[in-house]
């Protein structure tokens, strides 16, 4: 239903998602200072990791060169983390004028959905390939182990935009019901982000914790295309972890559904 | 001795140009084109203690930087400006703790405390001795009736109860020079007369001389007795509201209300500009026929539910003397 | 002096009380801040967990770098975040309102911002630093502590300063802000682990560019009592971080360029 609802909606909500590309497209300077940032903090990650690699003879869950890539493509696709609510809808919200909102001729989720989508899509669009160019050029970033590992990538990394997106959506929606919006909206992106392996690439962790992490929907993130890319994740277990990141994604995207329908009837009922 | 002597100010800004597009927007990391703009353009007049001068003009004329000059924020490319004796940029920390600036759209209090917290700060940074503080805060409450706005936090008064505090704020040291721009912009209208009255009072029993900038021909006609009107960078007239008027144009505006929706009045002495349903607006010479006669004469002559007299918005006189200045 | 120092504290307190007024918002974002800085110091449990050390360094020695790096950084976010704030201020036009104030712009705008939120990376900074204390090896005599809260001192300062530079820059631009962020978010990052790990250029850079092996690197290893593979000499590590608190002073001087030409433009 609601998959079908997405698609069935797919030209109207691409007018909104493209005039908010086109939008976010202005801040190129914006896109050139974030990609020196982001070259920086991987470098400093890289020289740590090559270090510790360096201390030890014991084999690891991931070579260095496999961890080398992930540490890359993290900083690459940073912005795939859910950072942030949408700081317009925050304000909808705040101000009561959400209420107007339920005016237009659309379907309410799937509207904040494509916005939030749309913002995000120009940024990382315009991120990925200086940072990927960078430092597959110049800061060992290998190519995907195969062909079919790279199209394993792009298939999962459009799943985690989903998720995410899907993610930040819930997070937007919370706002309704607390002030507290901002910090709701920190302890989720802090958490999502140890969780998803954007701190360190989740297999280096203690073998008990990695069982709790396998069974959250942060790992969809980043974690499962990274390591398709090197190859950690063999292409034969790719059916399946697209299959569960798709399938984490429809679950928050029906449990967005169902908060926002329940905090539009309570602000009808409240009058605003 | 004069409290404010400008002579010859000039400033010319850079403006960064921009080519359109994307490729402009690249050019523009490397090699930026400068268009220059003069915003003041050998500025000249003096304003003696306990004036109350209007500066005015349209956006853009320079009523702001020479404001920002006179407070000692910008410095001008040439000539001279002396407050109080002193060079305001040259010497800004005197020169700042006597004298007072409201700004009308933006707020120098802290937002979320209550009024009278953003009071004891600014005693605090003007280092303002207790006794006269007290005695300050008082006289403020008293003349712009604050009472029970003292414990409120700023972001929960009204804009008009805002910019009463904000004047309260501006005095709390004593200035002997007041800047106040746009007071009254966006305020009811009953707020709009609070500020006006306060201000008249301000200056009148305490002496402290007051520059008014303002978009509100109302203000102008209100307070100042003088005013200076600017049009790029240029003082185009320095005198009082009459001289302003006269220099314009002598004919006035006459807008009566009909009761009925009559086809048309016929005067000999006034000729009918505008109309709008029952509402017609009437032009006069005031040499000709004087105000109180031509109502005399329309009341007489027809229904009439009310008439007003109406001036001619800022920026139409400014634009005639602006071509009349045959720039 | 005094009287200055009396009036940062009011202005300390009015911005803690600003933020009282939004309690609920205030303790998530405290709690966030902590939970935040809290699992970083976990991942590097975990990576000392599987790797046992750092070329040589282990968990408690680093940690007693990450100490430092945090809490001088927790103090500077403290006393500067003001100018960390300051880029949408002038954009704003909210400095106008500073110069109009009979006071010192430094002043004004070092205690415009003081977030009480930030107590949490000083909180967790402080937790890492005395469990580092504990679980080193060393003898804490009167010298060290000194040296220790010297260091600290001139850690602060020295990430101050590049909050000055940064609302410097912000006189000319407005939109460099993320680059800076590098220097000063970045900084913290790098010191939180011995220079000796890093190449040899970024070393050079946060040396002599950015002397943040004078507030950190140096004076660990004199607490630590551990030879510099570098070879340095004891003295010298006492004494360097110096270097931050006349970093501070360079920003400052360069700060009232950047007043004398936002005088000169408007803008």
């Amino acid at each position: 239903m609601t998959a079908q609802t997405l698609l069935r909606g797919w030209r109207g909500y691409r007018a909104v998602m493209s005039a908010r590309l086109r939008e976010m497209l202005q801040y190129r300077t914006a896109a050139v200072a974030g990609m020196v940032t982001q070259v920086f903090w991987g470098l400093i990650h890289l020289m740590i990791y090559q270090a510790f690699y360096r201390s030890t003879a014991t084999p690891q869950p991931m070579s260095l060169a496999e961890t080398v890539d992930y540490i890359w493509l993290v900083q690459a696709l940073l912005l795939l983390m859910p950072w942030r609510t949408d700081a317009e809808i925050q304000d909808m919200i705040r101000t009561g004028n959400v209420a107007f909102e339920l005016a237009k001729p659309a379907d309410l989720y799937t509207l904040w959905f494509a916005r939030i989508l749309g913002g995000r899509a120009a940024p990382m669009l315009l991120r990925f390939p200086l940072i990927y160019g960078m430092a597959a050029l110049f800061f060992g970033l290998r190519l995907p182990a195969s062909p079919a590992a790279a199209g394993a990538f792009v298939l999962s990394v459009l799943a985690a935009f989903l998720l995410s997106s899907a993610i930040t959506t819930l997070m937007t929606i919370s706002l309704m019901w607390t002030l507290a919006g901002d910090g709701v909206a920190r302890l989720t992106a802090t958490f999502a982000s140890v969780l998803s392996g954007s701190i360190i690439p989740l297999p280096l962790f203690p073998g008990n914790l990695q069982r709790v992490l396998n069974l959250l929907p942060f790992r969809g993130l980043m974690d499962v295309p990274f390591r398709l890319y090197s190859g950690n994740i063999p292409l034969s277990a790719f059916p399946r972890e697209l299959a569960l990141q798709l399938a984490w994604a429809l679950t928050l995207i029906v449990l967005g559904r169902v908060l926002l329908a329940r905090g539009m009837r309570r602000l009808v009922v409240q009058g605003g | 001795m004069p409290q404010i002597v400008v002579q010859d100010l000039c400033k010319t800004f850079r403006v960064a140009e921009r080519d359109p597009g994307a490729w402009g927007a690249i050019k523009g990391l490397f090699h930026r084109r400068y268009r220059h703009t003069s915003a003041l353009d050998h500025i000249s007049f003096s304003i003696e203690p306990g004036e109350l001068v209007g500066y005015i003009g349209p956006n853009g004329a320079g009523k702001s930087t020479t404001v920002k000059v006179l407070a000692g924020i910008l410095v001008p490319d040439s000539g001279v400006c002396q407050v109080m004796g002193r060079t305001p940029w040259k010497q800004r920390i005197p020169h700042v703790s006597q004298i007072g600036v409201v700004f009308g759209q933006r707020t120098q209090l802290w937002w979320d405390l209550p009024v009278i917290e953003s009071f004891e700060l600014l005693r605090a940074i003007y280092r303002v001795p207790a006794p006269v503080y007290r005695h300050n805060v008082e006289e403020m409450v008293a003349l712009l009736g604050l009472g029970e706005l003292l414990d409120t936090p700023v972001r929960q008064l009204s804009l008009g109860q805002r910019m009463r505090c904000d004047l309260a704020a501006a005095l709390l040291h004593r200035p002997a020079l007041l800047y106040l721009d746009e007071p009254t912009i966006g305020l009811d209208a009953v707020s709009k007369l609070a500020v006006r009255q306060f201000v008249k009072r301000l200056n009148k029993e305490r002496g402290v001389t007051v520059m008014l900038t303002t978009h509100d021909m109302d203000d102008v006609e209100a307070l100042c007795r003088r005013i200076l009107l600017i049009n790029r960078g240029k003082i185009l007239l320095d005198g009082t509201v009459a001289d302003l008027r006269a220099q314009v144009s002598r004919l006035r505006r006459l807008v009566v209300v009909l009761r009925e929706e009559k086809d048309w009045i016929e005067t000999d002495e006034a000729r009918v500009i505008g109309r709008q349903g029952p509402q017609v607006t009437l032009e006069f010479d005031p040499e000709r026929i004087s105000a109180p006669d031509l109502i005399h004469h329309l009341t007489s002559a027809y229904g009439v539910r009310d008439l007003y007299v109406e001036n001619l918005p800022i920026e139409e006189i400014v634009a005639e003397v602006y071509q009349g200045a045959g720039m | 002096m005094f009287d200055g120092l009396s009036l940062y504290g009011r202005y300390v307190a009015a911005s803690i009380r600003s933020q009282m007024q939004y309690r609920a918002s205030f303790i998530m974002l405290t709690l966030g801040h902590l939970v935040a800085t809290g699992t970083e110091f976990l991942a590097l449990w975990a990576l000392f967990e599987r790797f046992g050390h750092i070329a040589g360094w282990t968990l408690p020695e680093v940690a007693l770098f990450y100490g430092l790096a945090s809490v001088s950084f927790a103090i500077s976010e403290g006393v500067a975040r003001g100018f960390d704030m300051f880029a949408p201020m002038v954009k704003r036009g909210d400095f106008d309102r500073i110069l109009l104030r009979p006071r010192s712009t430094i002043l004004q705008i070092g205690a415009s911002e003081v977030q009480l939120m930030r107590i949490g990376r000083f909180g967790q900074g402080l937790i890492v630093l005395l469990w580092s204390a504990s679980a080193l090896n060393v003898t804490w005599t009167l010298a060290r502590i000194l040296l220790l809260l010297w260091t600290l001192c001139c850690g602060a300062a020295l990430f101050s300063g590049l909050f000055v530079l940064q609302a410097t820059s912000a006189f000319w631009t407005t939109e460099s802000l993320e680059v800076w962020n590098t220097l000063t978010y970045g900084g913290v990052e790098t010191a939180k682990f011995p220079l000796s790990l890093y190449e040899d250029w970024f070393r050079k850079f946060f040396t002599y560019i950015i002397p943040l092996a004078a507030v950190t690197y140096f004076p660990a290893l004199a607490i630590l009592d551990k030879t510099d593979p570098l070879g340095t000499s004891r003295l010298f590590q006492s004494a360097i971080p110096l270097g931050g608190m006349v970093f501070l002073g360079v920003a400052l001087l360069l700060w009232q360029v950047g007043v004398r030409h936002y005088h000169s433009t408007g803008s």
